[in-house]
């Protein structure tokens, strides 16, 4: 798993939705994380493993 | 189990499994028998899956059956995904999915959903994920398990401390499953159960098992304080005297539900209205029909 860092696997990124609002996410390769706009959150990637718990998500900026 | 409120605190239930997961092989024969069941079950469903949603499966026992690589592994542990092996892994709460509508054609669980507090919010929520007369088949834990622990415990708590509390956790019974399964929208609901026995040196031995397994009591209202160190031996020692067998081996009950379930399609079979019947059940079965209010003649 850990050689696995650059990049999350397709099929999982095709069928994730935010997990508070169901909403599309948006996929940042360089942060590794996935975005959800509707919940101003970012779900880390660790290691290939989308972390899509709400209480571990980085809150945006919201000027950002 | 309460259909509101908090019964179970999901930290804690983390905080078990992860920190269950470094020893996990050593005591995971529950999860590998019950994989294995599930593999049989699915066996016996003319079907093939090409998208599967194993919820719970951070467990990593193979299910026999499932092709490996149309498996999603959702977990609410990072650290028992990590030494899963699995390919696609998620960590997530099953209370919230976070995976959109008809994801899947198949979704299971081997013994993560008794741990959720809003089940029938996380079964509707599995209902929406699959596909159209896509499958669920989860296993839980019912009632029945640790029937004997739960026993001695509560009554060594009342003899050494003069009070009870709640030192395992409340689970499922048959009798709410099959309802909840029909409230989440599932058609064809069918509920059953596995009674599984396990032998154990003493009490102590079953309960680092359930350490082990990450199955410590995860109640919300649990005593923050270790269980007292007399109450402790007083249930180990009622627990030899009650259940021993001839070799002094105790017995430990976990009671498997199984729980089964279609998302809705047009295909499937349906209930008809009732009264909407074209010919007698009487002709059917070539008998003689006797009304509701006469009674049943002697046997010709």
């Amino acid at each position: 798993m850990t050689e696995n860092t650059s990049g999350l696997d397709p099929k999982l990124l095709e069928i994730l939705v935010c997990p508070l609002t169901k909403g599309p996410l948006t996929y940042n390769r360089e942060a590794q994380e996935l975005i959800s706009e509707q919940a101003q959150l970012a779900y880390p990637i660790r290691d290939g493993i989308p972390i899509m718990l709400a209480d571990e998500a980085r809150q945006l900026d919201e000027n950002s | 189990m309460t259909d509101t409120g908090i019964v179970f605190d999901r930290a804690a239930v983390r905080r078990h499994r992860d920190r269950a997961a470094a020893d996990f092989a050593r005591h995971d024969f529950l999860f590998q028998e019950i994989a294995d069941r599930l593999g049989d079950r699915l066996q016996d469903v003319d079907r093939r899956f090409t998208s599967v949603l194993d919820l719970g499966g951070g467990h990593g026992a193979p299910i026999p059956e499932l092709d490996t690589t149309t498996i999603i592994t959702g977990d609410l542990s990072e650290a028992m995904l990590r030494r899963s092996g699995r390919q696609r892994p998620v960590a997530l709460n099953e209370e919230y999915l976070p995976f959109g509508v008809n994801a899947f054609d198949l979704a299971v669980s081997t013994l993560s959903l008794h741990w959720v507090n809003d089940l029938p919010g996380a079964l509707i929520q599995i209902r929406q994920a699959l596909k159209p007369d896509g499958l669920f088949m989860a296993a839980i834990l019912g009632g029945d398990t640790l029937i004997e622990l739960r026993r001695v415990l509560l009554e060594a708590d009342a003899e050494t401390t003069g009070g009870t509390r709640p030192h395992t956790s409340p689970v499922a019974d048959v009798a709410n499953a099959g309802g909840l399964l029909q409230r989440a929208g599932f058609a064809l609901p069918v509920v059953d159960t596995d009674t599984l026995t396990v032998t154990y040196t003493d009490m102590f031995a079953l309960m680092r098992d359930l350490r082990g397994m990450g199955e410590t009591n995860a109640v919300a209202a649990r005593d923050q304080r270790f269980m007292r160190r007399d109450t402790l031996f007083a249930a180990a020692e009622k627990y030899q005297a009650l259940y021993a067998d001839a070799d002094g081996r105790v017995p430990a009950t976990f009671q498997v539900i199984w729980l089964t379930g279609w998302a809705p399609h047009e295909s499937q079979q349906k209930a008809i209205r009732p009264g909407s019947a074209t010919a007698r059940l009487a002709d059917a079965l070539d008998a003689d029909e006797i009304g509701a209010d006469e009674k049943a003649g002697p046997e010709k």
